[in-house]
């Protein structure tokens, strides 16, 4: 589904990726693990579209599909999914409102008729019982207002209503206690299919007891330093990523 | 953007195709004693009134233009400005064939109903209401209520009584320099009077008064609202108005005696000039309310998007013990477009109450300017004042500045200011288009969003109308 093949990123000067590959495979869920600033958020931005990142060398198919030469909400309606770190706030925009137009977007893009409100509402119910979001909540300003926890929720309400082909999990365990990580958590694997693959970024292997993926890779300086089943967020846990070098592996791949 | 504007064809339209024959009954260009007594004349106005329009001139001799507006244009020529035209010589198109098709798209995108698409295309009227006439439906309802909904010049006629009584009283010909030229040389408008203990059994609108439906340059509204009468007025059109008239300076005073209550609500959409900031009107108003009676109350609403230069400060004298004076302003200004304007809330009476909510949206080059009063003097125990004023940036050649003036003489008062300056980020952008949105798309949700205080407060078909105006008035304004 998705091949991203030495792919190299800058911000302003300074390069951010150097060298990334990654294949990801309809069903199967990719952990990407690392210490901070070693460009995990980067790869999801730059995956999903965000403006303010080069990319200097490389490439990424998914669907056979250049994704790269895609803008931002061609590549949403293709069923790419970022769900954010920081969900922004839209004052006066009421998130059902935001999340029937965003839907229909993608509707009608792939040449479905757009859901009327009754249809929608619907939806809407039968989803947020999925991800066990108040239904209020879903009436109200879009993240407007909203503890970190119900931000995190409402983007995997939005991931459910949408059904997107890829989601990217930027960093969703980020300040969630247990009890919110572990509803959160249930949301994601309610959403596991053998049709949808799943990127999970995060900087601790906390989540991924709860969301149990099939690969890990561990992302250092800016390249995947080393990948493993889902064992290796245990040996990172205990381990930690000083180990893991960046020197040698930069010198080894070197030409 | 790629798309020209849509804004930029409306331009090449307001310039191609519309003409105007006033030649048949006007007054030569220039303003003198008998240029106002020519129209004075040619209106069969009574005595008092010729004689008030005289006072005005003489007053408005010995008065400056006013210069201290945060907007910029060239010297206005007041001597080159035609005083008074008699709209009968209506030459327009005859049908809606003969419009620019660019014309008709814009009033589909707005979902304006035929009939009113041809009065605002300036098809004749005549042609517009030949067959089932929706106007005199209208007026029947209103006369069986007892409401007196007519022309300016009509109630001169019909109701002098009225005129002479309240005309002036909110809005002295002293008041201001553009509010004595309209006094002077106004030439017609709305009057409406609601009796005693009615409530005016429907929206009263520009759109049905037919001699209404061209503004004139000069316009003077009066609306009042005898004890416990209610009225809601809806002034202006989402559409584009065709307009040759660059200045304009109209007069609105609206009187709520006690227990009664008006609402004006207005939606202006003049010709804004084009994205060079060429052509364009002034819309220089004086639009004030007087609470006269205890727990009277107005309402201003007002969604501005057109114009080239808005000098504009709809205001509430709340004189009546509990009266309520309220104040909610969407102002977009796009391209060159500017616009100075806000509200006074002079709170005299005891308990009296204001809540101001201003929301400013600047693209482009526009520069928007909100500018308040809020005055409580010093009977006015226990008044009180909300203030909201936002501004949203779109872009970074636009500006928003903020002008608010507080003044308590009266300590019992409780007053409460809130102020915020966003932009559009690019954060907000992107996370909308992530879901799929369109960009354009976005930015009218986002827009849309932060106006929702204001378009809550519109009759309700207003409130649709204006949302999609401002969608059409951001089109290519952010790319």
């Amino acid at each position: 589904m998705l091949n991203v093949q030495d792919l190299h990123v800058s911000v302003g000067c300074s390069e951010i990726l150097r060298g990334l590959d990654l294949a990801v495979n309809a069903g199967e869920v990719h952990a990407i693990m690392g210490p901070n600033g070693s460009g995990k958020s980067t790869l999801a931005h730059v995956l999903a579209g965000r403006p303010g990142y080069d990319v200097t060398q490389g490439r990424v198919t998914y669907r056979d599909r250049d994704l790269l030469s895609l803008a931002p909400e061609e590549r949403a309606r293709e069923g790419v999914f970022l769900a954010f770190q920081y969900p922004v706030e839209v004052p006066g925009v009421s998130n059902v409102y935001f999340l029937k137009a965003a839907l229909n977007a993608i509707r009608k893009h792939r040449g479905e008729p757009e859901l009327d409100a009754m249809d929608f509402l619907a939806l809407v119910k039968e989803k947020s019982g999925l991800v066990e979001i108040e239904e209020a909540l879903t009436r109200r300003a879009v993240n407007e207002g909203f503890s970190g926890g119900e931000k995190k929720r409402n983007e995997i309400f939005q991931m459910a209503v949408l059904d997107p082909r890829l989601a990217i999990l930027d960093e969703t365990d980020s300040g969630l206690d247990i009890d919110a990580l572990r509803t959160v958590a249930r949301g994601v694997n309610q959403l596991r299919t053998a049709e949808r693959a799943m990127i999970v970024v995060t900087h601790y292997q906390r989540l991924l007891e709860y969301i149990v993926p099939d690969f890990v890779h561990v992302l250092v300086d800016g390249r995947i330093a080393l990948s493993g089943g889902k064992d290796l967020a245990l040996d990172l846990e205990t381990r930690g990523y000083g180990w893991l070098d960046p020197g040698p592996n930069a010198v080894a791949e070197a030409p | 953007m790629s798309d020209p504007s849509l804004r930029e064809l409306l331009n090449q339209e307001y310039k191609a195709g519309f003409v105007t024959d006033i030649e048949a009954d006007a007054v030569p260009p220039g303003l003198d004693e008998d240029v106002i007594r020519s129209i004075s004349a040619k209106k069969n106005e009574p005595d008092f009134l010729l004689e008030w329009r005289l006072q005005a001139y003489r007053h408005w001799l010995s008065m400056t233009e006013p210069k201290w507006a945060n907007v910029l244009y060239p010297p206005i020529d007041y001597h080159s400005i035609v005083y008074y035209s008699a709209p009968k010589s209506h030459a327009g198109p005859k049908s809606l064939d003969e419009v620019d098709p660019r014309l008709i798209e814009t009033y589909e995108k707005l979902g304006i109903p035929l009939r009113e698409r041809e009065l605002l295309a300036g098809v004749a009227v005549d042609a517009v209401f030949d067959s089932v006439s929706v106007a005199t439906t209208f007026k029947e309802k209103l006369e069986n209520a007892g409401v007196v909904f007519c022309s300016f010049s009509e109630a001169v006629l019909k109701h002098p009584d009225l005129i002479e009584r309240w005309l002036g009283a909110v809005v002295p010909y002293s008041d201001n320099f553009f509010a004595a030229l309209n006094s002077a040389v106004f030439s017609d408008g709305s009057f409406c009077y609601v009796p005693k203990g009615v409530r005016c059994p429907m929206e009263l609108s520009t759109y049905f008064r037919i001699n209404a439906a061209r503004t004139g340059q000069f316009e003077r509204t009066l609306i009042i609202a005898d004890e416990r009468s209610h009225v809601s007025y809806l002034e202006g059109c989402t559409a584009p108005i065709r307009d040759e008239n660059q200045l304009h300076a109209a007069v609105v005073e609206l009187i709520a005696l006690e227990g009664a209550e008006i609402k004006y609500s207005t939606v202006q959409n003049w010709y804004p000039g084009d994205k060079d900031g060429r052509g364009g009107i002034y819309n220089f108003v004086t639009k004030r309310g007087k609470c006269a009676g205890r727990r009277s109350k107005i309402s201003w609403t007002q969604v501005e998007t057109g114009s080239a230069i808005t000098w504009k400060y709809p205001g509430c004298i709340l004189l009546g013990d509990e009266s309520v004076g309220e104040f909610y302003s969407v102002a977009l200004t796009a391209n060159r477009q500017q616009a100075d304007t806000g509200t006074k809330m002079i709170h005299i009476g005891k308990n009296t109450r204001s809540t101001i909510v201003s929301k400013g949206i600047s693209a482009g080059y526009g520069q928007n300017t909100y500018r308040g009063l809020v005055k409580i003097g010093k009977a006015a125990a226990g008044a009180r004042n909300h203030s909201q004023c936002d501004s949203m940036l779109l872009g970074d050649k636009c500006g928003a500045h903020t002008f608010p003036v507080i003044e308590v003489q009266n300590p019992t008062a409780q007053m409460e200011h809130e102020a915020s300056t966003s932009k559009i980020g690019e954060d907000q952008l992107f996370y909308f288009q992530q879901r799929g949105l369109s960009t354009e798309d976005a930015i009218n949700m986002i827009v849309n969003g932060f106006c929702k205080e204001v378009f809550k407060e519109l009759p309700m078909e207003f409130a649709v109308e204006a949302q999609k105006l401002l969608s059409v008035s951001l089109e290519g304004s952010v790319g």
